[in-house]
C-alpha cells in the first residue's frame, strides 16, 4: 500500500500529468488576461489551489481545473519523492539531482514572494521628500487626530476591513465608523452643469466634499490603472451620529472636521507604507532620441536620509539599475519631465516602483543550480552521442 | 557516372557562389551617380542613416517592396529582369522631381470596398491581384482618405475590421509621402540653387524689415511682404512635430554650440541660416544636387553630391559617412533575400536526394552533398546579413521581432548542419533549409512596417541582457522549432515513403553516414534538438527573469511574453519526461515535438497579438491569420502523425518484408496533444 503511494508520487507520469497541467493552466491564464487584466488573472489562476467557473446568471463557483498552488504543490511533492525513491546520488545522475534542487529552490522562492512581497509607488516631485510609498492596489481611510500640538496620531482602517466589517468600533479609535455605501471604483466631480449625467448625489452631510457629485466607474482591469474608491462613512460616538463624510481615494483629500473641540481629519487614500528614511527627488531627466518620441533615458537624482544611520548621500536610479535600500528595492517606474512635464506645465516628477521582496536572491541561486544541472547533464549526452557516432 | 556525381555539388556551389560574388562585387555608375546620392548619411528615427535607407523603409511602409517596377512583366516571365527604380532613386524624383514621383503607382490598395468607396475602380494597375495607384490618381480622394483615417483612427483596437486598418495604412502612406517631398527642399522652391540664390540677396534686408516691424520702427513693407512668403513656409517646416519621424533630417550640425545629434529639417535649417546671416553649406550642396538632378545635368550633380561628401569628411563627421556607406551597402547586397534563394535551391536539392535514396543511391548522395554544400553557401551569406546588422546596430543580433525571425532561422541552420554533419541523410539540410527560408520570409513581411533597426527605448537598452537573455530565449525557440520541422518530415517520409525503416547506404554506396535505421536517426536527432531547446528555452526564460528583477522589480509577474517562454519550457519538459517515462516512443516524441511547433510560434507571434502587458512594445496584428493557419497545419500533421500504422508506408514496407513493426515504432498511444 506505502509502496503503491510512494509509485504514485514518485511516477514520471505525474510529472507529465502536471507538467502538461501547468502547461494548459499557464495559457488559459495568460488569455484570460485579455478580458480579467493581469492582477484578477494571476489571483484566479496562479494564486489559488483550483480555478473555479460561475454559470452565468447564477453566483455558483465550480472548480474546473487545478490552480496554480496546486499544480506546483504535487510538482514539488512528485519532485522530492521521485528523488527520495529513484536517484539517490550517483555521479551520472549529478546533473539532475541539480536541475531539481535548484526548481524545488525556485519554486519554493516564487511561493514565499508571493506571500510576502509587496510592492507599492513613491511619486516624488523635484524638491519633494518622502518616507512612505502608496499601495498599488489597497486604500485605507485614515482619521487624523490633530488634538495633540507634538504630533498627530493616525489611525488607518485599511479598505477590505471596512468593506467586510461595515462597523468599525475600536477603543484605539476616537470614533465608530459605519459604512454606508461603497463604490468600488468612481471620480468625484463638483456639481455644477458640466457634471456627467449618471453623477448622483452622495448623501453626505459634513465635510469639504459634501457637495461633490459621484460618477461611479466599471472596476478597472489592466494593469496600470487602479480603481479609486470611494465610501460613504458615518462617524459616531456612543450611539451619537457625528454626520456621514464623503471620502474617496479619486483625491485623497484630508476634511477637517472637529469634534468637542478637538480638531480631525478624515481622508480615504492609497494605503500607505513607511519607511526609517527619506527620499529627495533633486533631478528628473527625460531624454527621447532625436525627432522621435522612443525613449532614451529616464534617470532620477536622489537624497537618501536615514537619521538612524546617520546617513546622507546621492544616488541614481535609472532604468535598469534600481537603488536596493534596507531591504526595499525603488526601481525607475514613470517619470514626466523635460518637455512633457513642461507642456503640461507641472513640475517635473518621477514615481519609483517600490518592492520589498525578501526571497528576490532565490531565483539567482536556483539559475546557477540549474545551469549547471543542465549543462553537466546535456554534455554528458553530447559527449556520449558525437563519440558513438565516430566508433 | 562517378565523375558527374562528383561534378555535381561543385556546379551548384560555384553557380551560387558567383551570383553571391557578384552581388558583393563593387558597382560602377555613369550618368547619375544616384548611388554615391544614396549613401549620404541624414538623421532618422533617432539615427543616422544613409538617404537610401530612407528611400527603402519608406517605399515598404507605403507599397510593400524595396523598390518600384517600372514595368509590368507577367510573374511567370520569372528570368525577366523588370526595369526598377531602386529606392535611393526614387526618393529623389519624391525629392527634387515631385511631378514625376506622383505618376509611380507606389500606393497599395488591396481592400475592394476601400477601392469602391474612394471610386478607384478603373483606375490603378493591377499586379498579382493587388492594385497600385499613382499619387495623381489618389489626390482628389486625399480629403476622403484622411476623414475615413481619422474616423478608423477613434476605433478602439478591438473594432477595426480590416478595412479600417487598410484605411489608416494609406492615410499613413499619403501623410509620409506629402511630407517626404517638403524634406529635401521647401516645397514651392522647384528650382532650388535659383530661389537659395535670389532669397540669400533678400535675406540681410528681410531680416531688417523684420526686426524694424517687430520694434515698431519704419520698414520696407513690399520688401517684407516678398521676404515673407517663403519665411512662413520655413516657419510651418520648423515647427513640424514629424520632423525626423516621417521624414529625415537633412541639415546636419553646423555651429559650434550644436550636439552632433542636433540634425534640423530644411525649414529649421533656412530660418538657422537667416538668423545666422549666412546659408550654412549643406544647404548649399542640396540646392545644387536638387536642381541639376531637376534639371537633368548629370556632371553638376555628380560634382555636388561628392562636394558634399568632402565637405562632411572636413567637418568631423566622418562617422556618419561611414555609417551611410556601410548601411548602403547592406541594404545594396540584399544578404536574406539571397540567403533565401540559395535555401529553396538546397531544399529542392535535399528532398530530391531523400527521394532517390533508395532508387539511386549515388546520385541521390551527390544531391545530397550538393543540398550541404549550399546550406554552407546561404548559411554563410545569412551569417553575413545577421553579423553585419549587429554591427551596423553595435548590438546583439536580437532586438526586435524582425531580428528575431533572422536569427530564428539563422539557429535551425547551425543545427541542421551539425546534424547534416553527422548524419549525412539530408534531413539535416531540408530542415535548415525550410526554416531559413521560412523564417527570412516572415522577416521580410515584418519589415514592411519600416525601419527595422530602430533605437532601442530606455528599457531595452541593456546590451548586457539583450546579449543573454534575448539571444538565449531565441535560440530556445529556434531549437524548438528545429526538433518540430524534423518530426514534420518524420510524419511526411513516415506516411508516403518506405524510408524510416530503411538503413541507408548499401553496397556500393558512398554513404559515410551512420548505419541507422532513418527513423531511428530522426528520433535520436529530434531528442537531442530538444534537450537544446530546454536548456535554452530554460536559461533565456530565468535570464528574463532576473533582467525583469533588475528593471521592474520583480522575477516573474505572469506576463504574457514571460507566460509564452515558461510555455515553451514546460513543454519541452513534458517531451523529455513522457520520453524519459517510456510514455511516449519514437511516433508519440514527433507529434509532441510538432505541438512544440505550436506553442513556440504562439509564444513568438500570438502573445503579442493579445496587445497586452509589459512586453507588448512587440504589437502587430496582420499576421494573425497566418498564425491560425500555421497553427491549423500543424494540428493537421499532428493528425496525420496519429493514423493508425497501417497507413505509415514506412512501417508497411518493414512489415511485407516481415520485419517486426514493434522495434521501429511504439504502439503505446501517445497523449492526443492537439486536444
Amino acid at each position: 500500500m506505502l509502496d503503491k503511494f510512494i509509485d504514485f508520487w514518485s511516477s514520471l507520469r505525474l510529472t507529465v500529468v502536471c507538467l502538461f497541467a501547468g502547461l494548459v493552466l499557464v495559457f488559459a491564464g495568460t488569455i484570460a488576461q485579455v478580458d480579467l487584466g493581469l492582477y484578477k488573472a494571476q489571483n484566479d489562476f496562479f494564486r489559488s489551489f483550483f480555478v473555479f467557473w460561475s454559470p452565468p446568471g447564477t453566483g455558483l463557483k465550480i472548480p474546473v481545473f487545478p490552480g496554480g498552488y496546486l499544480v506546483g504543490g504535487f510538482l514539488l511533492i512528485n519532485l522530492i519523492s521521485a528523488h527520495y525513491k529513484r536517484f539517490g546520488f550517483r555521479r551520472d545522475k549529478a546533473g539532475i539531482v541539480m536541475v531539481h534542487l535548484g526548481l524545488i529552490l525556485l519554486l519554493i522562492g516564487q511561493l514565499a514572494t508571493d506571500m510576502l512581497s509587496k510592492e507599492s509607488s513613491m511619486q516624488l516631485f523635484e524638491g519633494e521628500s518622502k518616507n512612505y510609498s502608496e499601495d498599488f492596489r489597497g486604500n485605507e481611510l485614515v482619521i487624523l487626530d490633530q488634538s495633540d500640538s507634538e504630533y498627530d496620531r493616525v489611525h488607518a482602517i485599511p479598505e477590505y476591513s471596512l468593506e467586510k466589517n461595515k462597523t468599525i468600533s475600536d477603543p484605539k479609535l476616537p470614533f465608530d465608523v459605519t459604512l454606508k455605501k461603497r463604490w468600488v471604483n468612481a471620480s468625484l466631480v463638483q456639481a455644477d452643469s458640466k457634471a456627467p449625467q449618471n453623477a448622483i448625489k452622495s448623501g453626505a452631510t459634513e465635510g469639504l466634499l459634501k457637495d461633490a457629485l459621484v460618477v461611479p466607474a466599471p472596476s478597472v482591469t489592466d494593469m496600470d490603472g487602479r480603481n479609486t474608491p470611494t465610501a460613504l462613512v458615518e462617524l459616531s460616538k456612543a450611539g451619537r451620529t457625528l454626520g456621514t463624510f464623503l471620502v474617496s481615494s479619486y483625491t485623497g483629500a484630508d476634511q477637517p472636521f472637529t469634534v468637542d473641540g478637538k480638531q480631525f481629519n478624515i481622508a480615504m487614500r492609497f494605503a500607505r507604507h513607511y519607511y526609517p528614511f527619506t527620499l529627495t527627488l533633486l533631478k528628473a531627466t527625460h531624454e527621447k532620441y532625436k525627432g522621435t518620441e522612443i525613449p532614451k533615458n529616464f534617470a532620477s537624482r536622489v537624497k537618501v536620509r536615514n537619521s538612524e544611520k546617520n546617513e546622507d548621500r546621492e544616488t541614481v536610479i535609472y532604468m535598469n539599475n534600481p537603488l536596493r535600500y534596507s531591504g526595499s528595492t525603488f526601481y525607475q517606474y514613470q517619470m514626466s519631465a523635460g518637455e512633457m512635464a513642461s507642456s503640461m506645465g507641472s513640475a517635473p516628477s518621477s514615481t519609483f516602483q517600490v518592492v520589498r521582496n525578501p526571497g528576490w536572491l532565490t531565483p539567482y541561486f536556483s539559475t546557477i543550480l540549474i545551469s549547471i544541472g543542465l549543462l553537466f547533464q546535456f554534455g554528458l549526452h553530447l559527449v556520449g552521442f558525437i563519440k558513438k557516432r565516430y566508433v | 557516372m562517378k565523375l558527374l556525381y562528383k561534378i555535381i555539388p561543385w556546379f551548384f556551389l560555384a553557380l551560387f557562389g558567383i551570383e553571391v560574388i557578384v552581388v558583393f562585387m563593387p558597382k560602377s555608375e555613369s550618368g547619375l551617380h544616384i548611388r554615391e546620392f544614396g549613401r549620404l548619411p541624414v538623421l532618422m528615427n533617432g539615427r543616422i542613416q544613409p538617404m537610401d535607407s530612407v528611400g527603402r523603409n519608406t517605399l515598404l511602409q507605403i507599397r510593400s517592396t524595396g523598390d518600384v517596377p517600372l514595368e509590368l512583366v507577367p510573374s511567370w516571365k520569372f528570368w525577366h529582369h523588370a526595369k526598377k527604380l531602386k529606392s535611393s532613386e526614387w526618393l529623389l524624383e519624391v525629392f527634387f522631381k515631385p511631378d514625376l514621383a506622383d505618376t509611380r503607382p507606389i500606393f497599395l490598395i488591396h481592400h475592394p470596398e476601400l477601392i469602391d468607396e474612394l471610386n478607384l475602380g478603373d483606375k490603378g494597375i493591377e499586379k498579382s491581384g493587388l492594385r497600385y495607384y499613382t499619387f495623381k490618381e489618389i489626390e482628389p480622394v486625399i480629403a476622403e482618405i484622411q476623414k475615413q483615417g481619422s474616423k478608423a483612427a477613434s476605433l478602439e483596437e478591438k473594432q477595426k475590421t480590416a478595412f479600417h486598418k487598410q484605411v489608416l495604412k494609406l492615410n499613413n502612406a499619403v501623410f509620409v509621402y506629402q511630407m517626404m517631398k517638403a524634406s529635401a527642399r521647401p516645397p514651392s522652391w522647384n528650382d532650388f540653387e535659383k530661389e537659395l540664390a535670389s532669397f540669400k540677396k533678400t535675406m540681410a534686408a528681410g531680416l531688417e524689415a523684420m526686426r524694424g516691424k517687430e520694434e515698431g520702427k519704419s520698414f520696407d513693407e513690399a520688401l517684407l511682404k516678398d521676404f515673407m512668403v517663403p519665411m512662413t513656409e520655413f516657419f510651418q517646416l520648423a515647427r513640424d512635430p514629424n520632423a525626423g519621424q516621417s521624414y529625415p533630417l537633412v541639415v546636419p550640425p553646423t555651429r559650434a554650440d550644436q550636439k552632433h545629434e542636433d540634425w534640423s529639417n530644411i525649414g529649421e535649417g533656412m530660418i538657422q541660416s537667416v538668423r545666422n546671416s549666412s546659408v550654412p553649406p549643406p544647404i548649399e550642396y542640396l540646392a545644387t544636387i536638387a536642381s541639376a538632378y531637376t534639371q537633368d545635368r548629370p556632371a553638376e550633380f555628380n560634382t555636388a553630391v561628392a562636394s558634399y561628401r568632402e565637405w562632411f569628411l572636413k567637418e568631423g563627421f566622418a562617422v556618419q559617412v561611414k555609417k551611410g556607406n556601410e548601411e548602403f551597402f547592406y541594404n545594396d547586397t540584399k544578404a536574406f533575400v539571397h540567403a533565401v534563394i540559395i535555401y529553396i535551391a538546397a531544399f529542392l536539392l535535399a528532398a530530391t536526394a531523400l527521394l532517390t535514396l533508395s532508387s539511386a543511391p549515388n546520385f541521390s548522395e551527390s544531391l545530397r552533398l550538393s543540398a550541404y554544400w549550399l546550406i554552407i553557401l546561404g548559411g554563410a551569406v545569412h551569417t553575413f546579413g545577421l553579423v553585419f546588422r549587429m554591427y551596423l546596430e553595435s548590438r546583439p543580433p536580437v532586438t526586435n521581432l524582425y531580428s528575431s525571425a533572422v536569427f530564428i532561422g539563422w539557429g535551425a541552420m547551425i543545427f541542421g548542419i551539425f546534424l547534416e554533419r553527422i548524419y549525412k541523410l539530408g534531413i539535416g539540410s531540408l530542415m535548415a533549409s525550410l526554416v531559413g527560408f521560412v523564417t527570412l520570409f516572415i522577416a521580410h513581411n515584418l519589415a514592411l512596417g519600416g525601419d527595422t533597426m530602430e533605437m532601442m527605448r530606455a528599457v531595452l537598452d541593456s546590451n548586457f541582457w539583450l546579449a543573454t537573455h534575448v539571444v538565449t530565449i531565441t535560440m530556445g525557440y529556434s531549437a524548438t522549432f528545429a526538433a518540430g520541422f524534423l518530426a514534420v518530415v518524420y510524419v511526411f517520409l513516415g506516411l508516403l515513403t518506405p524510408l524510416l525503416g530503411k538503413i541507408p547506404g548499401g553496397p556500393g554506396s558512398t554513404s559515410t553516414g551512420p548505419k541507422l535505421e532513418i527513423g531511428k536517426s530522426l528520433s535520436k536527432m529530434v531528442y537531442a534538438i530538444i534537450c537544446f531547446a530546454t536548456l535554452f528555452s530554460f536559461a533565456g526564460t530565468v535570464l528574463g527573469g532576473i533582467w525583469a528583477d533588475q528593471s521592474w522589480g520583480r522575477f516573474w509577474g505572469w506576463d504574457p511574453k514571460e507566460n509564452g517562454a515558461l510555455l515553451i519550457v514546460l513543454w519541452n519538459a513534458v517531451i523529455l519526461h513522457a520520453r524519459w517515462g517510456g510514455l511516449v516512443r519514437d511516433r508519440g516524441l514527433m507529434n509532441l515535438a510538432i505541438f512544440g511547433n505550436i506553442i513556440t510560434a504562439f509564444s513568438w507571434f500570438g502573445v503579442n497579438m493579445l496587445g497586452i502587458g509589459l512586453h507588448s512594445y512587440g504589437f502587430m496584428d496582420a499576421a494573425f491569420w497566418w498564425l491560425i493557419l500555421f497553427i491549423g497545419t500543424q494540428a493537421a500533421i499532428i493528425g496525420m502523425g496519429l493514423l493508425p500504422m497501417k497507413f505509415w508506408r514506412s512501417f508497411q514496407f518493414k512489415n511485407d518484408n516481415g520485419g517486426s513493426s514493434g522495434k521501429i515504432s511504439s504502439r503505446s498511444p501517445s497523449p492526443a496533444p492537439a486536444a
